[in-house]
């Protein structure tokens, strides 16, 4: 076996992941471990001032009730979610998150993260639920809270947590490696908090050369933390609900200003509004197609439909958008003009603070969004169960948001742990509760903290460890390096051998699977039983060539395992949509063969892999809403 | 090449323990070569053209040039971040510069105090009161359901 010291840590709560969940989870952590003399101890894979999907920054903050003005209520938020998910959501989850999101944002605020104001004072909206923020070092300001609270010691970066250790069907810490020298990790721990993110890279991109990486989601978040939470033998719920965001086309900038502040429109290449002419859809998607604001997918769908008759391109009007702002200024040439200086600014800045790439390429293509139109386009399909998305593990609610039909199936003690006691999530990292975003996914770490340092408390005994198994992970873990090793010199090119496969390839096959049998891009996201199966078949070859990845040094050691994650997300996904059948997300998936939503799937698809036997369970669980008594 | 380094201009973060744009990059794109003491991108196509290495080095020697299979060539988009405020240059295809200067942070750099000021509400580990609450909600109790079990 490869030459790696092995290095153990041992802690009470195990915080994995760096990202906004995980610096709120680890602000509340250290309060409550100081007062019960616990030890706490976070581990990211990357620098966390700047990992996750707020690396770049962020121009918005999507999550704010606004309950202190009484701007909006609980409820209103509840409700505005569970429309947006078709009916498939855990309103009680929604709604914790919801009750302390806008105290995290007021923390931000004190931290240092400047959120615009108006000459009131009172905050800048960009729509209903979301404030403008100059948000280039988000990330930044959040993590040094995190930090600050936790103390540099207790912070491991650059470890790249691989799976979880378990002893029997209990969770008693993780492993991984270290990605800048030979050290192989154990952490043990009494309760570990998950938030490693969503993933990208499941499903083929539309790009295709050096702008592979380009994807609306950031490389970096690979599904690990589906993958530690399927491993370890949580249920998952929502693993069918996928986000696809319509963005600038390309480079995936954001529209969110455009159509909420500026209040553009989307036209076809034939000048048509889709939202317009093909509202008659709507009427198939009831009670959901309904509503207002339109849910995502359904508003994707419509436009889906544009493309798929080849009404493309599609665009966003940004110059009539601005042509109607400049209209209600026309008289006042001095207002005017500092008005349009200001729109300029505030629409580089949405591209500046978090999508870079889309101001190079207006750039590239001498883009002046006052006098030309910009394409926009549906991503690719993407895990990101705290944005529009839903997919997550399947985890406790509150006590207090229970309503006794909701209290037997969806409370088991500690609020956000999963079905696997000691293990709570937040973030992507937990299902059925979308549309927490940045600010809610940093205030579900917070909540979930709280909860795990109370497991703690409630259940002190030492994590016990079975070494063997701490053996077998460390060899399986460094085997691709072991293989590379043992084979590299045979070939006249070490990235194509008979006996391994390189990350890279693997990861291109599993893009192809996914794109062809799934529902990915050049699908149109259209699948159907028999293509499901036909893909679960050629998956089912890739876990075995899994056995066989090769790595020449640390990096694509991370990027082996990196691929593995993907691969089990990529498995629970394609079940999942099997196990549903009907269409109840047209725009993030249709299912050719049950191409309308049923009444008896008004019911969450949950799964479980089972460690003994290899197998999975798929589970249909009942959908009770909680917001009549909100 | 997304992001690459401008080699006169590289010095190796003058080989202290660890290279700036190095320690950065979330995805584990740069490395330094030990013998010529120059950093690279090693995987370009995995880039995400975050610009924290441009953003981060000490010599302005890291650069983004938008990836080649959609972005025609010309365009430039520069950033100069201080400590409480970024500065862009966006040069376009034909020529046309622009210049945007945004506030980054409100507090002195490290200064963020995780109570943000506010008392704790609560001692109860039980309750649904969290650190800082109901002050940091602005509320005077955290809701719950109106009619309770
Ligand atoms: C392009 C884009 C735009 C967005 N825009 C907005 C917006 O305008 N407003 C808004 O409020 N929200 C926005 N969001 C949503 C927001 O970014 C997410 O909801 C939020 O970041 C989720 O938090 P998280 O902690 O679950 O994941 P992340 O913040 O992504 O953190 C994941 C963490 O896990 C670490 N990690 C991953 N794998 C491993 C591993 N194996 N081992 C150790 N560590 C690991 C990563 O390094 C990172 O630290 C946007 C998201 C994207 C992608
Ligand atoms: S731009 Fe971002 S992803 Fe690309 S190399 Fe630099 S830090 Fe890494
Ligand atoms: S931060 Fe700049 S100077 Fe330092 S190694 Fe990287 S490119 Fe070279």
């Amino acid at each position: 076996m490869a030459n790696f010291e092995t290095r153990e840590v041992v802690t009470d709560l195990l915080i994995v992941g760096g990202g906004m969940a995980a610096c709120g989870a680890a602000v509340e952590a250290a309060y409550w471990a100081k007062k019960h003399n616990v030890k706490v101890t976070l581990v990211d894979k990357a620098a966390m001032d700047r990992s996750g999907a707020v690396a770049m920054g962020l121009s918005a903050i999507n999550q704010y009730v606004g309950l202190r003005d009484g701007q909006n209520t609980l409820k209103d938020y509840v409700d505005y979610v569970r429309n947006d998910l078709m009916g498939i959501t855990r309103e009680d989850l929604v709604a914790n998150i919801a009750r302390h999101v806008d105290s995290t944002v007021h923390l931000f605020e004190k931290w240092g993260l400047p959120i615009w104001k108006d000459e009131n004072g009172a905050y800048v909206h960009e729509g209903r639920w979301q404030l403008m923020i100059n948000g280039e070092s988000y990330k930044v300001v959040v993590a040094e809270a995190a930090k600050n609270a936790l103390g540099i010691d207790n912070i491991y970066e650059r470890i790249f947590i691989t799976e979880p250790l378990m002893n029997g069907d209990k969770c008693v810490g993780a492993v991984g490696f270290s990605v800048r020298e030979n050290v192989f990790y154990v952490f043990k721990a009494k309760a570990v908090l998950v938030a490693m993110g969503g993933a990208v890279h499941v499903f083929k991109p539309r790009s295709s050369g050096e702008g592979l990486g380009r994807a609306w989601y950031p490389p970096w978040n690979s599904g690990s933390s589906a993958y530690f939470t399927i491993k370890s033998g949580c249920e998952m719920t929502c693993q069918e609900v996928r986000f696809i965001p319509v963005r600038f086309k390309d480079a995936y900038g954001p529209v969110g200003a455009w159509f909420l502040l500026f209040k553009a429109r989307a036209t076809n290449g034939l000048d048509e509004n889709y939202m317009q002419t093909r509202a008659g859809e709507l009427e198939n998607w009831k009670p959901y197609g309904k509503v207002k604001p339109v849910p995502a997918n359904l508003r994707n769908w419509l436009m889906l439909l544009d493309v798929m008759e080849g009404k493309g391109p599609i665009y966003m009007r940004t110059e009539e958008a601005i042509a109607a702002i400049a209209d209600k200024y026309k008289d006042d040439p001095k207002v005017f003009k500092k008005k349009m200086k200001e729109l300029e600014t505030e629409a580089w800045e949405d591209f500046l603070d978090m999508t870079i790439s889309q101001a190079i390429l207006w750039a590239g293509m001498n883009v002046a969004p006052e006098e030309v139109k910009s394409e926009i386009a549906a991503a690719e399909p993407y895990f990101i169960g705290s944005h529009s998305g839903a997919s997550g593990a399947w985890v406790s609610g509150p006590e207090d948001l229970q309503t006794p039909e909701t209290k037997k199936e969806y409370f088991w003690g500690y609020a956000h742990m999963a079905t696997i006691p000691g293990i709570f999530c937040a973030g992507d990292a937990s299902g059925a509760s979308s549309h927490k975003f940045s600010s809610g996914s940093h205030a579900e770490g917070r909540i979930a903290a709280k909860e795990a340092i109370r497991y703690i408390v409630d259940h002190p005994a030492a994590p016990s460890v079975d070494q063997k198994v701490v053996d077998e992970l460390k060899a399986k873990i460094l085997n691709p390096i072991d293989i590379y090793e043992k084979h590299y010199k045979y070939t006249s090119d070490p990235e194509i051998h008979p006996e391994y496969i390189k990350p890279k390839m693997f990861m291109f096959r599993l893009q192809k699977i996914m794109d062809e049998y799934c529902g990915g891009v050049s699908s149109q996201f259209k699948t159907s039983k028999a293509l499901l199966e036909k893909g679960l078949v050629l998956l089912n070859f890739l876990r075995e060539d899994a056995e066989k990845l090769a790595a020449k040094d640390l990096h694509e050691l991370m990027r082996c395992w990196e691929n593995t994650h993907r691969m089990w997300q990529a498995e629970a996904h394609l079940r999942t949509i099997l196990f549903r059948k009907e269409t109840r997300w047209p725009g993030y998936y249709f299912r050719a063969d049950t191409p309308r939503m049923s009444e008896d799937w008004l019911a969450f698809a949950n799964c479980k892999w089972h460690a003994k036997t290899g197998e999975w369970e798929m589970i249909k669980r009942p959908v009770k809403y909680i917001n009549e008594a909100l | 090449m997304p992001s690459f380094v401008i080699l006169e201009k590289c010095d190796g973060c003058k080989a202290l323990d660890k290279t700036a744009c190095q320690h950065i990059c979330p995805n584990d794109l740069i490395v330094l070569n030990k013998e010529t003491m120059k950093a690279f991108n090693c995987e370009p196509e995995m880039c995400w053209e975050c610009y924290n290495c441009v953003k981060i080095c000490p010599t302005q020697a890291v650069e983004v040039r938008g990836y080649a299979d959609f972005v025609p060539l010309g365009a430039a988009v520069t950033p100069l971040r201080g400590t409480d405020t970024i500065m862009w240059t966006v040069k376009f295809r034909n020529g046309t510069l622009k210049r945007f200067k945004f506030p980054i942070r409100t507090t002195e750099e490290g200064k963020a105090v995780p109570d943000g000021g506010w008392g704790t509400g609560t001692d109860d580990l039980k309750s649904p009161v969290l650190f800082t609450e109901p002050d940091s909600a602005g509320l005077p109790n955290i809701p719950s359901l109106k009619v309770t079990q």
